[in-house]
């Protein structure tokens, strides 16, 4: 489903490269957790999926399609296919928790009778049936999370990417955040997550891999946040 | 439902920036307006120059039966005068060539003279025309000997040279369309400079939707859609704005001064005037939507 290819990626300005010659294959429906300190390039894999940003060298396949042949008017059509959830949430302000949700499929174009009859279903499968108007700045952190998630999903994107989602929120929610995004997993979506969150690695045993400086130092299934803690 | 989506982006933009929108509006609005004005000008010194314009210099009018001028104490001219006046005009230095206009040649020029006016055409017949030598000179600066020459002897009504008359007058038209022009050209660059400082204030305000947009997959055209209309809008209701100035000035400034133009009363009619608004608004949309186009390059990022 993602294949990285000896890619490397340095930002303007800078001596380190972000990402340093970095090859990984994730599969369809895998649940990846990816580990490193701050500035170790979590976020560069991530937005390098996204084509958000381009590699300086080495080759990334998504879904089988190589993203450098990939071209700016086909951009969009990848990133429908792909749902994203991040640490700030990004819920529009003025709109409550159905129109954010079907925000999404409206800017693609799709028929006001299938938002009806999709966004609800996809409410009720993170757990907030019955908010479905009130406001973002009504809600706490973990909600306003599901809301994003709920979001990224409603497309039923072929792969979820999560960008430190539980970095706003307090341990205890985290877990129930957890249990949306594994319920996600098992409907045969495939999920990459950046996280700090120890114990939310320890406790899930999925594959880890661990990014230090740019290099993949650790790919492990079934793995630990990491040995020195 | 697409369609549905846009335009209630595009009008909760609008709305957002109303002041900006309203100055857009109205820079777009007088500068399309004065372009039609130059454009309208144009139109009309097309039409006031007459079939002899230019052709010939020096006019000798000849007297008609009941002719108002004092040196036809209130006779036509005769045949014998006409052949008299036609051997003098030819053997006089500095005359290049002589044509005769008769009654009906003169009244056919008249009818295409004053299409617009059917008024007055109709008012006049074919015995009122006067006939007329017009003389095409060597150098058309020496006039004067020519007029002095003819004018006083039998049959001949009136002299005129004809670039006197007129070229004061077009000089000055020429003064106001190119001042109207000018005006014209600046206001659409302040236009432009403008719309492109409301679709970026357009664009900065809802970063946050466009973000999300983006992230989600919606194609360049759904993101970028919305502040194209939204100049396109502007535009539209500037240049439908501007076609109503021009109408008003149509009717107020050009059809009250036609009496006093040379042409004596052709002056540009409404299918002209339907001309001009057509042009200034597309002209006025073109502009608004490729500033709109070229400002979103910039600091839109797709």
């Amino acid at each position: 489903m993602i294949h990285f290819d000896n890619v490397t990626k340095v930002y303007a300005n800078q001596n380190r490269p972000a990402l340093d010659h970095v090859s990984v294959d994730v599969d369809k429906g895998e649940f990846v957790f990816l580990v490193g300190s701050s500035g170790s390039g979590k976020s560069t894999f991530l937005r390098l999926i996204l084509k958000e940003e381009r590699p300086n060298s080495g080759a990334i396949h998504v879904a089988g399609k190589d993203l450098s042949r990939l071209s700016n008017f086909k951009v969009p059509h990848l990133r429908r296919r792909i749902g994203c959830v991040f640490q700030d949430f990004r819920l529009l302000p003025n709109k409550n928790v159905y129109e954010n949700v079907a925000f999404a499929l409206e800017v693609i174009g799709k028929p006001r009778r299938f938002i009806r009859k999709v966004v609800p279903e996809v409410i009720e499968l993170v757990g907030l049936e019955g908010k479905a108007h009130r406001m973002p700045n009504e809600l706490s952190g973990g909600e306003q999370q599901r809301v994003a998630m709920a979001r990224a999903f409603v497309n039923r994107p072929m792969i979820l990417l999560a960008d430190e989602p539980t970095g706003n929120i307090d341990p205890a929610t985290s877990i129930g955040i957890m249990k949306v995004l594994d319920r996600i997993n098992r409907t045969g979506t495939t999920v990459v997550m950046a996280t700090h969150d120890a114990a939310i690695v320890d406790s899930m045993r999925k594959r880890v891999v661990e990014l230090e400086d740019g290099k993949i130092v650790r790919d492990q299934s079934r793995g630990v946040y990491g040995q020195a803690y | 439902m697409r369609a549905n989506f846009i335009f209630s982006e595009v009008w909760i933009g609008l709305r957002r920036n109303l002041t900006m929108t309203i100055a857009v509006v109205i820079t777009v609005a007088v500068g399309m307006a004065m372009l039609g004005v130059g454009l309208m000008i144009n139109a009309q010194v097309g039409m006031m120059t007459s079939y002899w314009y230019d052709k010939v210099e020096v006019s000798v009018f000849l007297c008609t039966k009941n002719s108002d001028m004092p040196a036809c104490k209130g006779k036509a001219v005769t045949q014998a005068q006409t052949q008299a006046l036609k051997k003098q005009i030819e053997g006089l230095p500095g005359v290049e060539q002589v044509f005769y206009e008769d009654q009906a040649t003169a009244y056919k020029n008249f009818q295409e003279a004053y299409a617009n006016n059917k008024a007055m055409v109709d008012a006049t017949k074919v015995e009122d025309m006067p006939t007329s030598f017009r003389v095409k000179l060597v150098n058309p600066d020496n006039y004067q000997p020519v007029i002095q020459a003819l004018e006083g002897q039998p049959g001949v009504s009136q002299v005129v040279n004809q670039k006197d008359l007129i070229s004061q007058f077009f000089t000055m038209l020429d003064k106001v369309r190119w001042g109207a022009i000018v005006v014209a050209v600046v206001l659409v660059l302040a236009a432009a400079l403008l719309i492109g400082n409301t679709v970026r204030l357009s664009a900065f305000n809802r970063r946050r939707e466009t973000g999300i947009m983006r992230l989600v997959g919606a194609s360049n055209l759904y993101i970028q859609l919305p502040f194209i209309m939204e100049g396109m809008i502007a535009g539209l209701i500037g240049g439908v704005a501007a076609a109503i100035m021009l109408i008003v000035t149509k009717v107020l400034l050009f059809d009250e001064v036609a009496q006093f133009l040379s042409s004596g009363g052709a002056v540009i009619g409404w299918d002209d005037l339907a001309s001009v608004i057509t042009l200034t608004m597309i002209i006025g949309v073109v502009i608004c939507v490729l500033a709109s186009f070229v400002t979103l390059r910039r600091y839109l990022r797709v």
